[in-house]
């Protein structure tokens, strides 16, 4: 991973995404063919207050260019509360990431929903261009 | 990693992946794949041929587990579980890798990166698949109770159903009546039975029912819970009912198009729209009177609101038939009325073909109008004028004057927004709400245990409506009747050897008495009691020793999913 890799290509998206909810706002976006960068890929976890600060961490040491975490945004069936359990996650991740010498700016998380596949796709831009910027 | 044997599977999707995903690549990447013992590739996966060939390929390959590339685990999760447990694997040795809606169809402009991602997902998949274990379901007690919302004929006749089998049903109303569209409508092809007497046989035998609650001036204004115990807010007048319901039936129907101002002369004197046409034929005898004139002439309009190249795109497929059906009607009140259908395509299918052609005999005319030069409708006189290019007679100009001008409209979604912020289900290009999958879970949405029925899904005419409320009706119940759903058993564990009991788990576990404190070897650390995790995951990102982890997404199969997903791919 290095800045200039990051300009000369698509910047690597890993997106942590709930399996009920934000998972068919990603779906949709894709049946609904809305393209978005292919450097965007997608684990699937029940619910983003699982989400170990050290993944995200991983996730960019091993080379992605950013880690978005999609929040289901009170929509939750698991955790009523898990947006603000995942801010405390990403809050977390991204002192660790300053600890490491690496951009807080590259994590980040959005509310997903079950319809949200032009958010997503918004998102996967807007970051996409925060990330090429660093 | 594991010396597991993974089997990998990659379908085409006929060539809803192939097109944009080079399957073959993609198989050759997992073959080369440590842990791969096996790689292929499929037309369709889910076809019963080849889940039969994966079947003897688990039997002969002794595989451990299996990866299938293929659609959404929304879609097939389940089949592929159920066809991996057939073949004498545990359900819970399948990984699903979604390379349809997460891959094909997101990237159809670049094949070549689209191919590389697939490649990468599917790597990860076989890396999640090389670290798991077979697991046991978790059994949760259903609640034998449904929630439909909308009292139309779809609702309506839902509920009777669903109280014929013994579930307890709520509706909710949004009107202060039930019936909803068809109560204002005459009479209805085939039977000639009016619509509000249809409504008024279901709604006697909806009141005969003890098992039945009906609220009308009420709306669904919250949903907790999950598939099999959902918890529902409803305000019902100046009161909030709390229930519990096993399922939901989301049956809230359409709304009519209303045409925009001047639309095919839309807002003239006698341009009346087909729910208005309707209304008059229910109120004539002897003759049709608009506007205090005798009516002689009447031009239909097609396709208003449906097919267009901008805005409503769907053919709303109830029209032409209704249209034909309500000519019929204004011939048997007056044998001696002009009727001109301009229709673009007749879609009159099925038996409905036989009252098309009855309109025809009893004298209606039917010009066929290209899209792309509509009929134009104007003020004449008293009257209209109506100015069509009818492709019939080789493209002639033909002037129609007209003392009422049909505009047959077609179906819209309804607009209740709130109720979406409840719901959440996806909505079609047309705003109706979607369905997993047309052909194969045509009732299913993506939220577990809520189902759609009727002309909320799409334009349908009533028996379609009422069929798929039949639908909706047999997938609750065969979901609620069993008394129990099984559970996916992805909750929480905890390795005794490096749990310290610090208790940091327990703090933010949301459920009450899921982690416990237990004596193992001599020290006391967390456990788990698996009927009562709900498998959030919660503990396992606090657990500053990784001592607790979940199934299915533990800290080393999600790790080796990064590096697989994060490892170039070599062209």
């Amino acid at each position: 991973m290095s800045a200039e890799g990051a300009t000369a290509r698509d910047p690597r998206i890993l997106v942590f995404s709930t399996t009920g909810i934000s998972d068919p706002g990603i779906d949709l976006a894709g049946s609904a063919h809305m393209n978005y960068p292919p450097g965007v890929t997608v684990i699937g976890i029940p619910c983003s207050s699982g989400v170990r600060p050290d993944w995200l961490v991983h996730a960019i040491e091993k080379g992605f260019d950013g880690v978005f975490v999609a929040a289901d945004g009170g929509d939750c069936a698991l955790v009523p509360d898990c947006t603000a359990r995942t801010a405390w996650a990403m809050e977390r991740a991204q002192q660790m990431l300053s600890e490491r010498g690496m951009d807080p700016r590259r994590l980040k998380m959005g509310a997903i929903c079950s319809v949200c596949a032009e958010p997503f796709v918004n998102h996967m831009k807007q970051f996409g261009d925060t990330l090429r910027k660093l | 990693m594991s010396a597991q044997k993974i089997g990998v599977f990659t379908c085409h999707c006929g060539g809803n992946i192939s097109d944009y995903v080079d399957v073959q690549k993609v198989c050759d990447a997992a073959a080369g794949t440590e842990g791969c013992a096996l790689a292929k590739t499929f037309l369709f996966a889910c076809s019963d041929s080849s889940q039969e060939e994966m079947m003897e390929a688990i039997r002969t390959h002794q595989l451990d587990g299996v990866v299938i590339a293929s659609c959404s685990p929304k879609l097939h999760l389940e089949t592929f579980r159920v066809m991996a447990h057939r073949a004498g694997l545990n359900p819970h040795m399948y990984t699903q890798v979604n390379i349809r809606e997460q891959c094909s169809w997101a990237h159809r402009h670049d094949m070549p990166k689209a191919s590389e991602k697939a490649v990468r997902l599917v790597r990860a998949g076989i890396a999640r698949a090389s670290l798991s274990r077979p697991l046991e379901n978790i059994r949760v007690e259903t609640l034998p109770a449904v929630l439909v919302i909308g009292a139309g004929p779809a609702g309506m006749r839902a509920a009777l159903a669903l109280s014929d089998l013994g579930l307890t049903v709520y509706v909710v109303e949004r009107a202060a009546e039930v019936g909803g569209r068809i109560r204002a409508l005459g009479k209805l092809f085939p039977s000639g039975r009016p619509g509000r007497e249809i409504v008024a046989r279901l709604r006697d035998q909806i009141a005969g029912r003890d098992n039945i609650v009906v609220y009308t001036n009420a709306e669904l204004v919250e949903k907790s819970g999950s598939a099999g115990r959902f918890a529902v807010k409803v305000r019902a007048g100046q009161e909030t009912i709390s229930l519990k319901v096993g399922a939901i039936i989301a049956a809230t129907g359409f709304a009519p198009y209303a045409p925009q101002p001047e639309e095919f002369g839309f807002g003239l004197p006698a341009v009346v729209t087909l729910p208005e046409f309707n209304e008059l034929l229910t109120t004539s005898r002897e003759c049709l009177r608009v506007n205090g004139r005798d009516v002689r002439t009447i031009a239909y309009v097609y396709c208003v609101g449906s097919r267009q190249s901008e805005g409503n795109q769907y053919c709303s497929r109830y029209c032409c038939t209704a249209a034909v059906h309500a000519a019929i009607q204004a011939h048997e009140i007056d044998p001696e009325l002009n009727q001109f259908h301009l229709y673009r395509d007749m879609r009159a299918y099925g038996r409905n073909e036989l009252i098309y052609e009855e309109a025809r005999q009893k004298g209606s005319l039917f010009l066929r109008y290209d899209g792309g030069e509509p009929p134009t409708v104007e003020r004449e006189g008293d009257g209209l004028l109506v100015r069509v290019r009818d492709e019939l007679s080789g493209g002639d100009s033909i002037e129609i004057p007209a003392d009422l001008v049909v505009l047959v409209t077609g179906m819209v979604a309804t607009s209740n927004q709130r109720l979406l912020d409840v719901l959440k289900l996806p909505l079609s290009a047309g705003g109706f709400f979607n369905e997993i999958h047309p052909k194969l879970r045509p009732v299913e949405t993506v939220i577990d245990g809520v189902f759609i029925a009727g002309a909320a899904q799409a334009p349908k005419n009533l028996a379609e409506s009422v069929a798929s409320s039949m639908a909706a009706a047999a997938n609750c119940s065969a979901m609620l009747l069993k008394g129990h759903l099984d559970r996916a058993p992805l909750v929480a564990k905890v390795s005794a050897e490096t749990c310290v009991w610090c208790g940091e788990c327990v703090k933010v576990c949301p459920y009450a008495g899921a982690i416990v404190e237990v004596e193992r070897d001599g020290k006391q650390v967390a456990d788990v009691v698996p009927e009562l995790c709900k498998g959030c995951g919660a503990c396992a990102a606090v657990c500053p020793s990784a001592a607790i982890e979940l199934e299915g997404y533990t800290n080393a199969q999600v790790t080796a999913m990064i590096d697989a997903l994060a490892a170039e791919v070599v062209s």
